[in-house]
């Protein structure tokens, strides 16, 4: 056994309202520069839909993961000799185009001040952030918001294809609920195993995935490998860039960006300890509805007592152990079973789970008679707008049973919080038929609905102090601290950003 | 005298170029050394001019190695007589070459054509791409019809004893005196491209990561403590 700790996140989709503000603090703080303006570490997509790049979860087209081939793991895009060897070397066939994301655009605002008088109201128009030249998105990160034009992509979902019966798509019947993606840091990640480069690679402290800026030759193999595509291109560098998970933040015991911004507060933070010997191993489960339960049997429950010696044994800090034991992410995982990894059939074990949305059944059972029967939320979780087999095809490769019991025990968990706030009668015996006991409910409850700052995110700070020479290890660890200025997005060839910069911010304070 | 620069002189400050210009980017520029592919800007065109070119380019630089480093006498040593050679040479050369020049073409082609993929071509692009298809439009002609127009002509007795002389540091440039002018201009244009070489996306040909193969999948990165 060898125990190494990963800083993971869990999101409670129930709670998400689909705000962006995630993405937009994200993209403020990490991706508004020249050659970045497509990639968004950060997006909430609708769900029905076929998201950002189209058809991302199609491994059929993008051959992302892994997959088990005579019982051995091997990449879906192919062996390690067959990118080298095959051609594929020269040109990827696999790899997403820009097409497929969206092609970066901005506007000509000054056209709306400058313009000269005449008869029709100035506007301002789309250019290509690329060629400078006109332009008409025709795609982008959020292009489906709130079902926009569901009726046409949702069909074209990846796991609605996969549900046998005829999903309907008028507006009666019409569903929906927010996927906020992110790189999900996965502990057999595929994007890893596809760099030629060497230059991606898993932090042994903290499990964070990054890109090393000095090592990348742009083979673009980690776009392909990456079941996700949340490994991006920039076009300007020629280099792959990625989610950091701001590790610089976490490093300082801060939640992510996305975190911390969460007006919902769906999102936590915390760490999980986990057998590295045995993940190979975990990846290779031969039947792919397997996956969820494979991996939740990885993580080592941090207080048993053997497993604190042999993480100690593995140089494992006291404060990490603590924060292991505190951690959210155990109890939502682990714990409750309420969150699931993204994808568990794409076999790369994703460390960013969700809490999977009770859509809106509660007049089934939280109206009149539900107090006296609780037993109603059996038969209302399949009545339920969302059809399950949607939410198992993306959390448990289909397996319908974990993810209704997931929906079971959060009803559940509203009924007793109804009955004891509203001073009514509840038989605490129902909460067992659930798998759960009344304090750890109320224990539950207050995780997910007073969701405290210090609940959410349980970090522990890294040891820095210890290591080598940080100014060293500059720009291997995702960003060199030169990015010319950071400033905001503008066709190629034009000022550079440190100049807009310059022009735009004077004094502190944005100049119009 | 200008014979003297344009065979001796010359070529020593490519090479000097070549290597001192690689030692400084590796050592100081890390950052922008990339393939620097536009594949995610257009897949298709550049699908089938990359591919032949990549496979084209291969073959003809073994070729090189083969015709300019090895002397005549070695060849026939190991019983390939100049017959033999000469049919390779044309033939598998020349098909080689051909296949280069065409994806030379199309990507060239690719390059101009195509708003986004012009738009983000620097000037070191651009040359690169204007003098790769220059040189590899040279060889071929030169290949496929100077050696016949002038069949007297054999580059093994002269360039390739002047290429090798450089090389030992006995630079001798009365050989090239009466090399065709095809194959004049090949030859210093393709010393150029070595000159620039380390200034241009070429470095990427180093870069050809071999050691993947053997290498384990997933990598971790510990920070190394201080003692």
């Amino acid at each position: 056994m060898k125990i190494k700790a990963q800083v993971a996140m869990v999101m409670n989709l129930d709670k998400c309202i689909g705000c962006h503000t995630c993405s937009v603090t994200c993209k403020s703080t990490w991706t508004n520069r020249p050659g970045a303006e497509y990639m968004w570490f950060n997006n909430v997509e609708t769900k029905p839909g076929i998201g950002y790049p189209k058809r991302w979860e199609d491994q059929e087209q993008y051959k992302g993961g892994w997959e088990v081939k005579n019982g051995k793991l091997q990449l879906k895009s192919g062996t390690k000799l067959s990118k080298i060897a095959l051609g594929k070397i020269f040109n990827n066939p696999d790899m997403p185009e820009m097409k497929d994301y969206y092609e970066p655009w901005t506007y000509n605002y000054e056209n709306l001040t400058n313009k000269e008088d005449g008869k029709h109201t100035p506007v301002a128009r789309a250019h290509s952030a690329i060629t400078g030249e006109k332009m008409d998105p025709e795609w982008g990160p959020n292009w489906e918001d709130d079902l926009a034009g569901g009726h046409i992509t949702g069909p074209q979902d990846p796991n609605i294809e996969k549900i046998e019966e005829e999903i309907k798509f008028n507006f009666e019947k019409s569903f929906m609920m927010y996927l906020p993606r992110l790189c999900e840091h996965c502990l057999n990640p595929s994007c890893v195993a596809s760099c030629p480069s060497g230059a991606m690679y898993k932090r042994d402290e903290d499990g964070i995935v990054l890109v090393d800026q000095e090592a990348c030759r742009g083979w673009r193999y980690c776009m392909t490998g990456c079941p996700y595509k949340k490994v991006y291109f920039n076009w300007q560098t020629n280099k792959a860039e990625k989610c950091t998970f701001c590790y610089p933040r976490i490093e300082s015991g801060l939640p992510t960006v996305c975190s911390e911004t969460c007006t919902g507060r769906i999102r936590y933070l915390g760490v999980l300890l986990y057998d590295a010997d045995r993940v190979q191993e975990v990846a290779a489960t031969p039947d792919e509805k397997d996956l969820y339960e494979a991996q939740c049997d990885l993580f080592l429950d941090p207080h048993d007592p053997e497993v604190q010696e042999q993480a100690r044994r593995d140089g494992i800090t006291e404060d990490w152990l603590e924060a292991a034991q505190d951690s959210p992410v155990y109890k939502l995982a682990i714990e409750y079973k309420l969150a699931f990894p993204l994808h568990p059939e794409y076999r790369t074990l994703p460390m960013v789970w969700y809490v999977p949305p009770l859509s809106p059944i509660m007049s089934y059972f939280e109206g009149k008679d539900s107090i006296k029967n609780p037993d109603m939320i059996f038969p209302a979780i399949e009545e339920m707008r969302n059809p399950i087999q949607y939410l198992a095809n993306m959390l448990t490769a289909g397996d319908t049973e974990s993810v209704k019991s997931s929906l079971q025990r959060m009803a559940m968990m509203r009924s007793y919080m109804r009955a004891l706030s509203s001073g009514k009668e509840f038989d605490e015996t129902r909460l067992e038929r659930v798998g759960l006991t009344a304090k750890q409910t109320q224990k539950m409850y207050r995780l997910l609905s007073i969701a405290k700052y210090e609940d959410r995110f349980v970090i522990p700070t890294s040891h820095r102090e210890s290591y080598s020479n940080p100014y060293r290890a500059q720009g291997s660890e995702g960003f060199g601290s030169d990015c010319d200025g950071c400033g905001p997005m503008m066709p190629a060839g034009a000022k550079s950003g440190k100049e807009i910069y310059e022009d735009n911010f004077y004094g502190g304070i944005w100049r119009d | 005298m200008s014979s003297q620069f344009l065979w001796v002189i010359l070529p020593y400050m490519c090479i000097v170029s070549f290597v001192i210009g690689h030692i400084f980017r590796y050592r100081h520029d890390q950052f922008s050394w990339t393939a620097k592919s536009s594949e995610f800007i257009e897949k298709k065109q550049l699908m089938i001019g990359s591919l032949l070119f990549h496979i084209g380019i291969i073959p003809v630089i073994f070729g090189h190695v083969a015709g300019l480093g090895i002397p005549k006498e070695w060849m026939r040593a190991v019983g390939v007589n100049d017959h033999l050679y000469h049919l390779g040479a044309l033939y598998v050369g020349g098909l080689f070459g051909v296949v280069t020049l065409v994806g030379m073409l199309l990507l060239t082609y690719r390059r101009v054509s195509i708003s986004a993929v012009r738009k983000l071509s620097t000037s070191s692009d651009i040359i690169v791409n204007a003098l790769l298809l220059f040189i590899v439009f040279l060889g071929v002609y030169a290949t496929l019809v100077t050696n016949n127009v002038q069949p007297g002509f054999d580059y093994r007795d002269t360039i390739s004893v002047w290429f090798r002389d450089l090389l030992i540091l006995r630079p001798d440039a009365s050989y090239m005196a009466n090399v065709p002018f095809t194959f004049k201009v090949h030859a210093i244009t393709g010393f150029l491209i070595f000159g620039l070489w380390p200034y241009t996306r070429l470095v990427h040909v180093w870069s050809v990561p071999v050691h993947y193969v053997g290498r384990s999948h997933i990598l971790y990165r510990r920070h190394k403590r201080r003692a």
